[in-house]
């Protein structure tokens, strides 16, 4: 399984995924500079958490016209393994990769704490270790995670399994309390319809190193790799 | 021979209606606090100004819509408003 990890100027995680992926779980990974034009041979491609070209006018909304970005959409559409993380996350719906858009938190606050969340969907190549319902405990940092759609958008999201991630309790209560950022419906992570892109706010390459207590973010790798090899 | 005028596209981004401005609300609140009184709503936007050079009207309008449009504002939250300064 081959994996590329792609830097914009200010990605500020693709590190930490990147000694997840090659050292945690042996994969063949490789760096990706925001000035390539190919993503050929890739089963994984991965947009880092951080702060492409200094969150400029919108977060993402630069890097979303890097050069690379052509083939991550081409690599996309045609059905390729895409995980926006974070700043990544942004860069997604930025390019209309994933719907709707990612506001200033609503307490207008950066936000750097570990959240809790549900699992709402198993059903894609991200989330198949594991079982909708679960609760996953990941930490966030971020100052625009207020995920926002027009209702038509999130109803159609809600109908085709896109909301892969919900804001929980520690007990797997989706409530008002529970939501960070003030995100529509607690949304904290989400799929396009075929299932093949994800964008999250939560950091899984933050906690997916066994050295470390918290390692729920390896359900997203080891996910991955199960479906790679199935 | 006309002479070079540069022509100065003033655009104003807002957030769209119905899309909560939490930054808005701060400032509103705040202004509030220091006794300003009479104020029902603040929205907080982005304002650019963009020099080009010489063309006809219609189509500095219409370039800087695309600007809008593809990169400037993000249109699923976002309206903005194009004034033309010759």
């Amino acid at each position: 399984m081959n994996c590329g990890v792609v830097v914009f100027p200010g990605s500020n995680c693709d590190h930490d995924v990147y000694h997840i992926l090659k050292h945690v779980f042996g994969l063949e990974t490789k760096w990706v500079w925001h000035k390539d034009r190919s993503l050929k041979g890739f089963d994984l491609v991965v947009l880092p958490g951080g702060f492409s070209y200094g969150d400029y006018l919108r977060a993402g909304a630069i890097a979303r016209f890097s050069p690379i970005m052509d083939a991550v959409i081409n690599y996309a559409e045609g059905g390729g393994r895409l995980l926006g993380i974070c700043n990544g996350f942004q860069v997604l719906v930025e390019s209309g990769l994933l719907p709707g858009a990612l506001m200033r938190n609503r307490s207008q606050k950066f936000i750097c704490k570990p959240v809790h969340l549900r699992l709402e969907n198993h059903d894609t190549p991200f989330t198949l270790g594991t079982q909708s319902g679960a609760i996953l405990k990941i930490p966030v940092a971020h100052a625009e995670g207020n995920y926002f759609a027009d209702p038509e958008t999130l109803k159609t999201m809600n109908e085709q399994g896109q909301i892969v991630f919900r804001y929980c309790n520690p007990e797997g209560t989706v409530s008002e309390e529970s939501n960070p950022n003030g995100s529509s419906e607690n949304i904290a992570g989400i799929a396009n319809t075929r299932k093949n892109v994800l964008g999250m706010m939560p950091h899984p390459e933050r906690c997916a190193d066994p050295l470390w207590r918290d390692r729920d973010g390896q359900v997203i790798f080891k996910s991955l790799i199960k479906s790679y090899y199935s | 021979m006309v002479p070079f005028h540069p022509m100065l596209a003033k655009v104003h981004i807002t957030l769209k209606n119905g899309v909560l401005d939490p930054q808005g609300k701060a400032i509103h609140s705040a202004l509030n606090q220091l006794g300003f009184e009479g104020v029902s709503n603040v929205n907080l936007g982005k304002y650019l100004e963009i020099t080009l050079d010489t063309m006809p009207e219609m189509e500095a309008k219409k370039k800087v819509r695309e600007m809008c449009e593809k990169l400037l504002a993000n249109t699923v939250i976002e309206s903005y408003q194009i004034t033309l300064v010759p």
